[in-house]
C-alpha cells in the first residue's frame, strides 16, 4: 500500500511537472548548472593538487635536497674589471653531512655540466651528471637496461656513462647503445646502462621557485648522460668554471650543483633539516644554498589544494544555491496557481501532511533529475578540460556524493516552504479560488 | 487531550454497515452557532441552529444569498467547526476533532458534488474518481476495480481514459457525482450541482441524485431553485443564520 501511495505521488508529481514542460525544464537547469559546477570545479581542484603532490613525491619525501644559488649581487664584491666568483656545495659539504650527522642514509652529491655528447655523425646537447653509484637511492629513475655506474667505476674513474632513454632515442637511431662509444666534449665514455628519463625539471620548480641549479648554458638539455662523480672531476677540472657578462669576464666556480641527504625514516626529516641548516649556515657565510624539503612542500602543496577546493567548491556552492532559490519560486508560483486543487484534495480527504508529501515530492523530483543529468554533464566537463587544456581532473567518488547530497538537501530545504504553504491553506478558501 | 483522543478512538471505530439502517439520525446538530470576527463586531452567519437528519432522507437547504447556506453546507461538510453547540456526525463530536481527523471524517462519510464540478485537470476520468479512496488506504487494484465500476455506473465506462477538458458539463458532473460514492459516504452534500449545466444535463443529475436516494442514500442539496428543491422530502429554509422554517413533502 505504501508503495502504492508513493507511487502514485511520484507519478502524479511527473504528471504535473510535464505538463509544465518548459518551465520545469528551465528549472531543472539551475539545479544541473550547480551539481555539474561543484563536480568539475572539484575535479579541476583535486587533479591539480594530484599533480603538485606527484610531483613533489618524486623528489622523494625521506629526501632532504640541499642545491647550490648564485648569491645575490649586494653580497658579493662587484668591481668594473674581471671578477672572479667563488660559490656553492663543495665536496668538503657532502663528506660533512656523511660523517657529522649519524642518522643521515645516504649523501649524493652531483655536479651537473652542460655539454655537446656525439655519436657518430649524431649529436646532442645534454646534461652531464656526475654522481655516485647511490645515486639510485635517491632518485625515481629505474634501470631499463645493463647497469648502473658502480663504486669500481668511481674508484677506477672510469670513463662510462649511463644514459637515459631520450638520449637513446637522439643519439642512436637503430645501434644498440650498450657496449657504444659516446663522445663527451674531448673524451669518449662507454655507455653500460640504459635509465628511464628522470624529468628532474619540473618537479618543484615551478613551486619552490629555485634558481635552476646547474649554471648550464641553459635552453633545451635533451636527457641525461650519468658518470661516476670522480671521472667529472677527473676530465671536468674540480669546478665548473662559467664566463658570463657583457662587459667584463665573470668567472663563476662551482664545485658542486646539488647535495641529496637521505634519512631513515619520515619522522627524522625535519630534526636533520635543521642540523644541515646549522653546519651549512656555519660554513656558507655567502648565502649560496637552498634547502628543499618535499615532505614539507608536500604538507603545503596538500593544505593549498585543501584552501583550493573549499573556495572552489564554495563558489560553485553559489550556484546551486541560486538553482535552488529559483526552484523555490517556482514551486511557490505551482502552489498559488493550483489553489483549488489543493482545496479539492483536502475536501476530498487528504491531510495537511498528504499535500506537504505531494509537493515536496514535486520540488524532489526537479532536484534529484537536476542532481543526476548534474553528475553526468559535471563528470564530462573535467574529461574535456583535461583533453583540451591537459589540465589533469580527477574526479573523485566523494564529490559525486556531495553533490547529489547537495542538490536533495537544497530540493527538501527549498521544497519544504512552498509545500507547507500549500498544506497550510484554508480548505474553504481554496474551494473558492478562481 | 481527551477530546482529540476520543475523537480518533470512534474515528478507527467507524462502522458504516451499522448507521446504514434507514431512519438512524446520522447528523445531530445542537445550538450551533458560526461567528466570524472580520473585525472587531462579532459577525453571526449561523444561530443555534437545531437540525437531526436520519440515513435515508433527501433533504434540500434553501435560502437567499447571505441566509448562511455555504457556511451550513461547509460545516455538514467537516471543512469548519463551529463556533458554538455541537455538531455530530454518525456518532463522531466533529467539534472536538483536529484538522487530520476532520480529513480522515470527509474522506469517509462525505461526498462532495459541487457546482463547478472541481475536478483536477491533469488526471483522468478513473484517476478522479480514485482520489478519496487514495486517501483513504485503498490498494491500487482495488481502487481501479471500484473506480471503473462507478464511471459505469453513471454512464462515463467509454470515457475512462478522457481528461476533463474532454467533458462536457454533464458529464463532468457525473464523474463527480461517482468521486462522492467512492468511499460509500454517509451523505452525498450536493452544492448548486446543476448551476453551471444547461436544464437537459441539470435534469440528467437530478435523476442520478433521485436514483441514489431510492437505492438508499442519504443526499442533502444546497440550492436556491425551487424546482430542485421540489425533488426533496424535506427543505429546509435558512433566512439570516436562523432555520426559518421547514416543509416536508409526500
Amino acid at each position: 500500500m505504501l508503495t502504492f501511495r508513493l507511487k502514485r505521488t511520484f507519478k502524479l508529481g511527473i504528471k504535473s511537472l510535464w505538463m509544465h514542460r518548459l518551465r520545469s525544464t528551465l528549472t531543472t537547469l539551475g539545479i544541473i548548472f550547480g551539481v555539474s559546477s561543484v563536480i568539475a570545479m572539484l575535479a579541476i581542484g583535486e587533479g591539480a593538487s594530484r599533480q603538485a603532490q606527484e610531483q613533489i613525491a618524486r623528489l622523494g619525501s625521506l629526501n632532504i635536497i640541499v642545491k647550490t644559488v648564485k648569491p645575490s649581487e649586494d653580497q658579493r664584491p662587484t668591481t668594473q674589471e674581471q671578477t672572479m666568483v667563488e660559490y656553492g656545495l663543495t665536496y668538503t659539504d657532502a663528506e660533512r653531512f656523511q660523517s657529522s650527522i649519524p642518522d643521515v642514509r645516504v649523501v649524493v652529491p652531483s655536479r651537473r655540466i652542460s655539454q655537446q655528447a656525439r655519436y657518430r655523425n649524431r649529436k646532442v646537447v645534454t646534461e652531464v651528471l656526475g654522481t655516485v653509484p647511490w645515486f639510485t637511492d635517491i632518485s625515481p629513475i629505474r634501470l631499463l637496461r645493463g647497469r648502473f655506474l658502480s663504486s669500481v667505476d668511481m674508484h677506477h674513474k672510469q670513463g662510462v656513462c649511463v644514459v637515459d632513454e631520450q638520449v637513446v632515442t637522439e643519439l642512436f637511431a637503430f645501434d644498440d647503445p650498450i657496449g657504444q662509444d659516446v663522445k663527451i666534449a674531448s673524451d669518449y665514455y662507454r655507455v653500460v646502462g640504459i635509465t628511464s628519463v628522470h624529468d628532474h625539471q619540473t618537479p618543484g620548480s615551478n613551486i619552490t621557485g629555485s634558481v635552476p641549479a646547474a649554471p648550464s648554458s641553459g635552453g633545451a638539455n635533451v636527457g641525461t648522460i650519468y658518470i661516476p662523480l670522480t671521472t667529472v672531476k677527473d676530465r671536468f677540472g674540480e669546478t665548473s668554471i662559467q664566463i658570463s657578462g657583457s662587459s667584463g669576464a665573470n668567472i663563476e666556480r662551482v664545485e658542486l650543483q646539488e647535495i641529496v641527504v637521505k634519512v631513515g625514516s619520515v619522522d627524522e626529516v625535519l630534526r636533520i633539516r635543521r642540523v644541515l641548516e646549522t653546519l651549512l649556515e656555519r660554513f656558507h657565510k655567502k648565502n649560496d644554498y637552498q634547502v628543499i624539503v618535499p615532505l614539507e612542500l608536500l604538507q603545503q602543496a596538500k593544505d593549498f589544494a585543501r584552501i583550493f577546493s573549499i573556495v572552489l567548491g564554495s563558489i560553485a556552492a553559489i550556484s546551486l544555491l541560486v538553482g535552488g532559490i529559483g526552484i523555490m519560486n517556482i514551486m511557490l508560483a505551482t502552489v498559488s496557481e493550483r489553489t483549488r486543487e489543493i482545496g479539492i484534495r483536502r475536501a476530498l480527504g487528504a491531510k495537511k501532511r498528504d499535500i506537504v508529501i505531494q509537493f515536496l515530492s514535486e520540488t524532489l523530483l526537479l532536484t534529484l533529475t537536476g542532481g543526476i543529468l548534474g553528475i553526468v554533464l559535471g563528470s564530462a566537463i573535467p574529461f574535456f578540460v583535461t583533453y583540451f587544456s591537459d589540465h589533469p581532473t580527477a574526479i573523485t567518488g566523494g564529490s559525486l556524493v556531495l553533490a547529489f547530497g547537495i542538490s536533495a538537501t537544497v530540493g527538501i530545504t527549498f521544497g519544504l516552504y512552498p509545500a507547507y504553504r500549500a498544506a497550510n491553506m484554508d480548505p474553504i478558501e481554496s474551494l473558492r479560488h478562481e | 487531550m481527551a477530546g482529540s483522543d476520543k475523537g480518533k478512538t470512534v474515528i478507527q471505530q467507524v462502522d458504516k454497515n451499522l448507521v446504514l439502517n434507514s431512519g438512524t439520525p446520522i447528523l445531530v446538530m445542537q445550538q450551533l452557532c458560526k461567528s466570524y470576527f472580520p473585525g472587531a463586531v462579532e459577525l453571526k452567519v449561523l444561530r443555534d441552529i437545531e437540525l437531526t437528519i436520519t440515513s435515508g432522507e433527501y433533504v434540500a437547504i434553501m435560502g437567499p444569498s447571505g441566509s448562511g447556506k455555504s457556511t451550513l453546507l461547509n460545516m455538514i461538510g467537516c471543512l469548519d467547526r463551529p463556533t458554538r453547540g455541537t455538531y455530530k456526525l454518525g456518532g463522531n463530536n466533529v467539534s472536538m476533532l483536529d484538522d487530520d481527523q476532520l480529513s480522515l471524517i470527509r474522506g469517509a462519510h462525505i461526498g462532495f458534488v459541487f457546482q463547478s464540478f472541481n475536478l483536477i485537470d491533469q488526471l483522468n476520468v478513473i484517476e478522479n474518481i480514485e482520489i478519496p479512496m487514495y486517501y483513504q488506504g485503498f490498494s491500487e487494484h482495488e481502487s481501479f476495480a471500484r473506480a471503473a465500476e462507478l464511471a459505469e455506473m453513471v454512464g462515463l465506462g467509454d470515457r475512462v481514459k478522457h481528461r476533463p477538458s474532454e467533458l462536457s458539463g454533464g458529464q463532468k458532473q457525473r464523474v463527480a457525482i461517482a468521486r462522492a460514492l467512492a468511499n460509500d459516504p454517509l451523505i452525498i452534500l450536493a452544492d448548486e450541482p446543476t448551476g453551471n449545466l444547461d436544464s437537459e444535463s441539470g435534469a440528467d443529475i437530478l435523476g442520478i441524485l433521485d436514483r441514489l436516494h431510492r437505492e438508499g442514500k442519504t443526499v442533502i442539496v444546497v440550492t436556491h431553485d425551487d424546482n430542485i428543491a421540489a425533488h426533496a422530502h424535506r427543505i429546509i429554509h435558512l433566512f439570516d443564520g436562523w432555520i426559518k422554517r421547514q416543509e416536508y413533502r409526500k
